[in-house]
């Protein structure tokens, strides 16, 4: 980028709406420092840290999410964005405790046994906290024994499984199995993720969707949350 | 003089907040189009620019991944009289979902063209049966067998039998090991943001190389390319495993087809 496209910017000069964009906007181009700056001028402003994170940090996830989607991001650049969205996270957490801000349910997540990879699954992890989930990321190569014993502690709606391998991706149906064999399989949602998985792959082990990026499982998973309060609210 | 700390300055771009955006969604629809690319393939194939119908009659095209080339080339050194290679990029390594339909258009073309008989020198690559989809679709043509490259070199069977203590290894071939800067360094922007070398090699403990040649200077890059990583190193031989085994066939078949 040449000089002339460019100049020095104050990001306290900025009115809220020119802020969250600058916000959004730093957050594409994955540039930390800048994006916790700005979440910080914003709780100086009084701005409520559910606000920061939905307005400002999941919609320019979105935003990324897309790009990422219509081949115009690549995997560098999303996880660049990634990690600055995290950072303004480790500023936001302790606030939204702190604050009592509403939770819409709770997630339990993993890669699945014999899989280490965890990029997509932490998105997936971190967009659902932004959209005000519990999320408890049971980490990578996780076995059944061990998501049942999470499903067991933590008693969430949603349970999220990811692989990335094609040799990997059948434990899902090991795990959606010994659910059923514990009799948990009708108290979680099950969702499934991972580049080689598809939506029939999806239907033939039982679960209840397969999402293709993060922006979907967290639509898919308020989807079924708002289904599951209609019929709590019906019964 | 003053305590107050002078506000931070910082970059924006005059052009508004958008138009990195634009330039990226630019930049896209350029690749898209681009040599080599499934919609460039497809357009060429119907173009002028394809060649005449039936210019190869009775010939048999092996469709590759860019990466096997070298290896591809040698294995069918004793069959160019009757065999061609047309290799796709090998950075849809990187961009699995561009595969299958790339992969297509150069199969019609390929039809158009005359060849009586076409092999897709690929595995499954991480395209989750898309790709496996569009060959039943083009009908029927064979692949390489497994989920990709590191499974037929080092031979499906052993591979698969060994995942449980390769969960943890990262596989470079020979050609990934020769391409490291450009296609995985670069690649992935590690020589820009090295903290992204934690956030994608941070669950590996070992890169492991497959090596196709017995090369000492191939060898210590691969040495390089695990130090960059942090991660142990470890050289496994294993040749050209099945890949020899399905070129060979292939070569056999279309050279007996040939000769009737």
């Amino acid at each position: 980028m040449s000089d002339a496209e460019e100049d020095d910017l104050d990001l306290r000069e900025l009115d809220d709406d020119e802020l969250v964009e600058q916000i959004q906007d730093d957050l594409y181009d994955g540039l930390k420092d800048e994006v916790v700056e700005g979440v910080e001028i914003l709780l100086e402003r009084g701005w409520k840290p559910y606000d920061i994170m939905t307005k400002a940090l999941v919609g320019g996830m979105d935003i990324v999410g897309k790009d990422f989607g219509d081949g115009i991001l690549f995997v560098p650049e999303v996880l660049l964005s990634a990690n600055a969205m995290k950072a303004a996270m480790d500023v936001l957490r302790p606030l939204l405790a702190e604050t009592g801000a509403e939770r819409i349910g709770t997630m339990v997540i993993g890669t699945v046994k014999g899989d280490i990879h965890d990029i997509g699954k932490n998105i997936v992890a971190m967009m659902m906290e932004g959209a005000g989930f519990d999320v408890i990321n049971l980490g990578i190569n996780v076995d059944a024994d061990q998501f049942i014993t999470a499903v067991k502690e933590h008693k969430p709606d949603i349970l999220g499984m990811s692989a990335l391998l094609t040799t990997t991706m059948p434990y899902m149906k090991t795990v959606i199995e010994a659910l059923a064999e514990e009799g948990l399989r009708d108290d979680v949602v099950v969702l499934v993720g991972g580049a080689p998985l598809n939506a029939d792959f999806g239907k033939a082990i039982g679960a209840d969707a397969y999402c293709k990026d993060a922006a979907e499982a967290v639509q898919t998973a308020k989807a079924f949350m708002q289904r599951r309060h209609n019929r709590r609210a019906s019964a | 003089m003053t305590n107050e700390p002078a506000p931070r300055k910082r970059r924006r771009r005059h052009a508004g907040p958008s138009a990195l955006r634009e330039q990226r969604r630019a930049a896209a629809r350029h690749r898209a189009h681009a040599p080599g690319t499934g919609k460039a393939l497809a357009k060429q194939a119907g173009s002028s620019k394809a060649l005449e119908k039936g210019a190869k009659s009775g010939r048999s095209l092996i469709i590759a991944c860019g990466a096997l080339a070298r290896d591809i080339l040698f294995l069918i050194r004793q069959h160019r009289d009757h065999i061609d290679l047309h290799c796709l990029p090998a950075e849809w390594h990187n961009t699995p979902q561009r595969i299958p339909e790339g992969v297509r258009a150069r199969i019609r073309q390929a039809k158009e063209e005359g060849y009586a008989r076409i092999f897709v020198a690929y595995g499954d690559c991480g395209t989750g049966g898309a790709l496996d989809a569009v060959l039943g679709e083009e009908g029927g043509i064979s692949r390489l067998p497994g989920p990709h490259c590191y499974a037929f070199y080092t031979g499906v069977e052993n591979f698969m039998r060994h995942l449980e203590r390769d969960a943890r290894s990262y596989f470079l071939t020979d050609y990934l090991v020769r391409h490291f800067d450009s296609l995985i360094v670069k690649g992935l922007k590690l020589d820009t943001h090295p903290e992204l070398i934690e956030t994608c090699f941070g669950n590996y403990d070992t890169l492991v190389h497959l090596a196709q040649d017995d090369d000492p200077a191939l060898e210590r890059k691969a040495q390089e390319a695990a130090r960059f990583l942090n991660l142990a190193y470890e050289r496994r031989y294993v040749g050209h495993g099945d890949l020899a085994t399905a070129i060979e066939r292939f070569a056999g078949e279309t050279s007996s087809k040939a000769e009737e």
